[in-house]
């Protein structure tokens, strides 16, 4: 690494590159900010600032739009809960199959139906799934946005569990066949375990795009059936009131706070 | 291949090969009834008759397509001309997202490169740090967006105090807003692969300009940037294709006058007004191109890599 000569005769130093850097960070982070610190304003208008305070936090729980909110934030819950439980457990069948089952000919065919939803635009999955429980006499409701909610999380779910499947070695496994261990067991106690790490970060990461989804959601969802996002955007559809930045603020913690999570699980390493 | 069980570990093996099947059943079931079933069904309304109060009537017509590339006058009896009201639209939607695209990739490359040469151990943190917002809500980003962009918000409030300016700058509703609500939202897609395709990049290559009297630049231009294009076309493409499908920032920062590809397929879902067939057919034209695209990019990615080996 080039640190200590001057930046002159680094090769590798660009002036300005630097700055732009801070600039890429200040843009990503700066709305995200904003919008923080005017959740804990007291004040009734968006406009001024007049002095910290929890009101608009209060607001969400207590007032006169808390049960929307509540009975969406239990949906959304409910909803992410089944789907990323769903999707780990198929994207992790899967990642076996294509990591620890050696060549196949339908391995780039499964390669490309898994990563579809990523490839495919997400306004094109929402209306696809629309027509299809149309087509097919699907009441929509709380179940068609579990259904696609599943499906759509399968490809974040397999990214990182077969990143860490490629990462562990077999060695374990091989000494467990040697013992007589069934492939079942090799799979279930020796496998799985190790895989803990990516596994959990697989869920988190589904876990958090089916609480944030919100374009596949109001296409699937049926009259009345809201999740966070839709009656936020129903209520910032209407004007932007301070509440809507006390709600966003505690739905963005909980997303930094569970990627955080799945950043430092998927690092650890438990193969020793 | 498998190394077998004598020579060490190995990550890729074959040890549940009996067992794949049943293992890829549960993806293979799931994403063919939710993901490829659902497509072929757009696939059939977009040629089915309207029905009024939204939905179809199962009878074939092609009328859907007709409305999109034909304007045949008021009475709708006079021979095909171009229909330019949604061409238009699409060429608006490929404007902003190209746009956003190459102001993502203005920021992104030197962010990415910057990154990519860090001390390696401090490279996933800035990396995580590039990607935590990606996760939150992108819902939530783009109202973020709206409140700090507003004629009234923080932004112009800073820009007038510190006397840039004596009025707002009205940024919310127009096209500059779309783009910027665009670059936003999918600007660590941008960083990302470029990063991965630096980090890989051998900086002897960068070396041996400078030693043959190459500037830094012309280094940059002619030896740097050969070797990771498939990692800027990787982004460009990331950045570029969600871009043109995008709902909510034209629905929230570019309102009425900027409708994208995204809002146009919406409207014919919401309501009694819609007309399932119109955006059926809407949604197909567009994820034809977004395939088309990625069908290029991924025979560009093929023949590099024969050129390589």
């Amino acid at each position: 690494m080039a640190t200590s000569k001057s930046a002159k005769f680094d090769i590798k130093t660009y002036g300005g590159f630097k700055a732009i850097t801070m600039l890429c960070l200040l843009v990503l982070y700066a709305p995200l900010v904003v919008v923080t610190i005017y959740s804990f304003n007291a004040s009734v208008s968006l406009t001024n600032w007049e002095g910290i305070s929890l009101r608009w936090y209060v607001d969400v729980f207590t007032g006169p739009e808390s049960e929307k909110f509540k009975i969406a934030a239990l949906n959304s819950f409910v909803i992410a809960i089944i789907a990323a439980t769903v999707s780990t457990m198929i994207a992790t069948l899967a990642a076996t199959a294509m990591i620890r089952g050696g060549k196949f000919k339908l391995r780039t065919v499964s390669f490309g139906l898994i990563s579809l939803p990523l490839m495919v635009p997400e306004i094109v999955t929402a209306v696809a799934t629309l027509i299809f429980f149309n087509s097919i006499g699907f009441d929509r409701g709380l179940m068609t946005i579990i259904l696609a909610h599943t499906a759509f999380c399968i490809p974040f779910a397999y990214l990182p569990i077969s990143a860490r499947m490629q990462g562990v070695e077999d060695t374990y496994e091989q000494a467990a066949l040697d013992l007589y261990a069934t492939k079942r067991q090799a799979f279930t106690k020796i496998l799985v375990p190790l895989m803990m790490p990516g596994i959990i970060s697989g869920f988190i990461l589904a876990f958090i795009v089916s609480l944030d989804d919100f374009i596949i959601t109001n296409f699937v969802k049926g009259a009345g059936v809201e999740t966070l996002p839709t009656a936020i955007f129903g209520s910032v559809k209407q004007g932007m009131k301070p509440n809507i930045m006390a709600i966003s603020t505690m739905l963005l913690g909980v997303s930094v706070l569970m990627v955080t999570i799945s950043y430092f699980v998927s690092k650890s390493d438990n193969t020793k | 291949m498998a190394g077998g069980a004598a020579s060490g570990g190995s990550a890729t093996t074959d040890t549940y090969k009996e067992a794949r099947t049943w293992l890829l059943m549960p993806a293979w079931v799931t994403l063919s009834i939710l993901v490829l079933a659902p497509v072929a069904m757009m696939l059939v309304y977009s040629f089915l008759t309207k029905e009024f109060r939204g939905g179809v009537i199962w009878e074939f017509s092609l009328a859907a397509y007709d409305q999109f590339f034909c304007d045949r006058g008021l009475f709708g009896d006079e021979p095909c001309t171009i229909e330019w009201t949604y061409l238009q639209i699409f060429w608006r939607s490929i404007w902003q997202a190209g746009t956003a695209t190459l102001l993502s990739l203005a920021i992104g490359f030197p962010t990415a490169y910057f990154i990519a040469t860090r001390p390696e151990h401090t490279r996933p943190m800035w990396v995580f740090l590039i990607t935590i917002p990606y996760w939150v809500n992108l819902l939530i980003r783009t109202v973020s967006m709206k409140f700090l962009l507003r004629d009234q918000g923080p932004l112009n409030d800073f820009l007038i105090n510190i006397g840039l300016i004596d009025s707002p700058i009205h940024i919310v509703n127009t096209n500059f807003a779309v783009q910027l609500g665009l670059f936003y939202s999918y600007l660590p897609f941008m960083v990302l692969p470029i990063y991965a395709a630096v980090e890989r990049y051998n900086f002897s290559l960068s070396e041996a300009a400078a030693d043959l009297y190459a500037t830094k630049w012309v280094t940059l231009r002619r030896v740097l940037l050969p070797a990771v294009k498939p990692g800027v076309i990787a982004g460009c493409i990331l950045v570029f294709v969600p871009s043109m499908g995008s709902f909510l920032a034209p629905d929230l920062l570019g309102g009425a006058k900027n409708f994208m590809i995204g809002s146009l397929i919406e409207e014919q879902f919401k309501g009694n007004a819609g007309n399932w067939p119109f955006g059926a057919a809407a949604s197909m034209i567009l994820m034809t191109m977004v395939l088309v695209l990625l069908l290029l990019y991924a025979r560009q990615q093929a023949r590099a890599e024969k050129a390589e080996g």
